[in-house]
């Protein structure tokens, strides 16, 4: 201490009334500036932000919940149902407590455009940088044989906010439709882009992304789309059309008859409501070789 | 005087640097470095306030604790201070400069029970430093924990690529990376004798 202390209750009275005087100053100037410089707060900010999930995943183009909170109350023209991991709920509420209408929501999930696992394409050369997708594909776009492949790094696992992406062991990502709230990011950072999304309520997908013609996809891949156009005329519902060598469903108009399952040479077509129907796998000799490359194209 | 002030402002930005040779702050530290922005961010707000706080803390303790022999009730007022100033600071810069708060106002709740903005003004007192003196401590610092969340922001970044074991794989690499850093920052300890 500076000095010999006078007394114990002088010192006590002192300091008493020191710390009561600097806390009776801070608590006014502080109640004086919170008045001063009040930011008037609608509440409905709030409100909208306890609604929201939370994840700050970005779905909705803001900078997280907070973002989109504040947005979707101050703008007229940022639309309720943003939020794709609050999925019609969130929309709901959200309509409610800004005054707006939601808009008719269809719910959607995560579907990775891609069966060519290590066991249905080869690799052209051995990568053994960075495992992570986006590195791959710096090196001659990925060292999968089907240049449209999934690489199978797991850059989409990572990067799920919700955890909902796992990778098969023979290296794709499989969704968690229960998890997934079809944010988007996996279909972001995906480099190949072979992750989309689609109606929830849709089981039958044509699981693809190859532009190639069919011959250059069967040298590279024992599952691709050849493009033959047999689900085409097959679909009863002329749901199927063949656009760059790659048959697309309509989900409009497909109505799970599954039709298009049982036509398809090259079992392309996924059908989640019965993956039985799916015509028996053809088993490839284990070789990373091209194997077909031998055989004549058709 | 400016030799004086340099030497204050070397010795507390890096040789006594609070992260990796006194350990203070650590959980800031590890807080914000996964990415540059918020390190960035970070850094800045935290200079300004503890310059401004071993402003405000030098003023009181001299000019009113001293003269009233209070001195032992330092460490309380000096929260209060940093705190009250944290929360004033808040509230006028939401008002007045929405843009600048929307970036910092996150860090600013952070810092205001932060254990190297409480350091500063005490040893400030401790040492018996002038005004001047004070004020650089106060920006040594700040410069000293911007170098450290920026070198750990940096190496971090570099981190999510690499090819860590699983069981290292998140915070415990980043605590070794620190021992290493603060081994490395063991080196300046001769630098310029006090």
């Amino acid at each position: 201490m500076e000095a010999v202390q006078p007394n114990l209750i002088d010192v006590t009275i002192k300091s008493l009334i020191f710390m009561g005087s600097v806390g009776a100053i801070f608590g006014i100037a502080l109640a004086w500036a919170a008045r001063k410089f009040a930011v008037k707060v609608d509440p409905r900010v709030e409100a909208v932000r306890d609604v929201l999930p939370g994840a700050n995943c970005g779905a909705c183009g803001f900078a997280g919940c907070m973002g989109y909170a504040e947005a979707v109350v101050g703008d007229a023209s940022v639309g309720p149902g943003m939020c794709a991991p609050g999925k019609a709920d969130v929309a709901a509420l959200v309509a409610k407590i800004t005054g707006k209408v939601a808009p008719e929501l269809i719910p959607t999930v995560a579907t990775v455009f891609c069966r060519g696992d290590e066991c249905k394409t080869f690799k052209r050369f051995e990568y053994n940088g960075v495992k992570d997708c986006r590195a791959c594909m710096l090196v001659a776009g990925g060292d999968k044989s089907c240049s449209y492949a999934c690489l199978g790094y797991g850059t989409c696992a990572r990067a799920c906010p919700f955890g909902a992406i796992k990778m098969s062991a023979d290296g794709l990502p499989v969704i968690d439709r229960e998890k997934c709230t079809a944010c988007g990011v996996c279909v972001a950072i995906c480099p190949k882009q072979v992750i989309a999304l689609t109606p929830s309520s849709k089981m039958v997908h044509i699981r693809c992304s190859s532009r190639d013609k069919g011959p250059a996809v069967k040298k590279v891949c024992e599952i691709g789309c050849i493009g033959c156009g047999l689900c085409v005329k097959a679909c009863p519902e002329g749901a199927i059309a063949l656009e760059n060598n790659l048959a697309k469903i309509d989900y409009t108009k497909c109505t799970h008859c599954e039709t298009c399952v049982q036509v398809c040479p090259q079992r392309t077509i996924e059908d989640r409501l019965d993956p039985a129907k799916e015509a028996a796998p053809r088993i490839k000799p284990p070789a990373n070789a091209p194997v077909n490359a031998e055989k004549p194209a058709e | 005087m400016f030799k004086d002030l340099g030497t204050i402002f070397i010795a507390s930005a890096i040789i006594n640097n609070f992260v990796f040779s006194r350990y203070l702050g650590l959980c800031i530290f590890f807080g914000v470095t996964k990415k540059m922005e918020t390190a960035v961010g970070m850094s800045m707000t935290f200079t300004a306030v503890m310059v401004i706080s071993a402003a405000l803390s030098w003023l009181v303790y001299n000019l009113v604790m001293l003269p009233l022999h209070l001195g032992f009730l330092k460490i309380v007022l000096f929260i209060g201070i940093v705190a009250g100033f944290v929360q004033g600071a808040d509230t006028v810069l939401k008002k007045l400069n929405p843009t600048l708060y929307y970036k910092l106002g996150i860090y600013l709740v952070l810092i205001t029970t932060n254990c190297i903005i409480l350091a500063v003004p005490v040893i400030n007192a401790d040492e018996k430093y002038n005004f001047m003196q004070s004020l650089t401590l106060g920006l040594g610092s700040g410069a000293g924990f911007s170098l450290a969340l920026i070198l750990m922001a940096s190496i971090r970044e570099r981190l999510e690529l690499a090819n860590i074991p699983r069981p290292f794989q998140g915070m415990p690499i980043a605590f070794i990376v620190t021992g290493l850093i603060a081994l490395a920052f063991l080196g300046f300890s001769g630098l310029i004798t006090l």
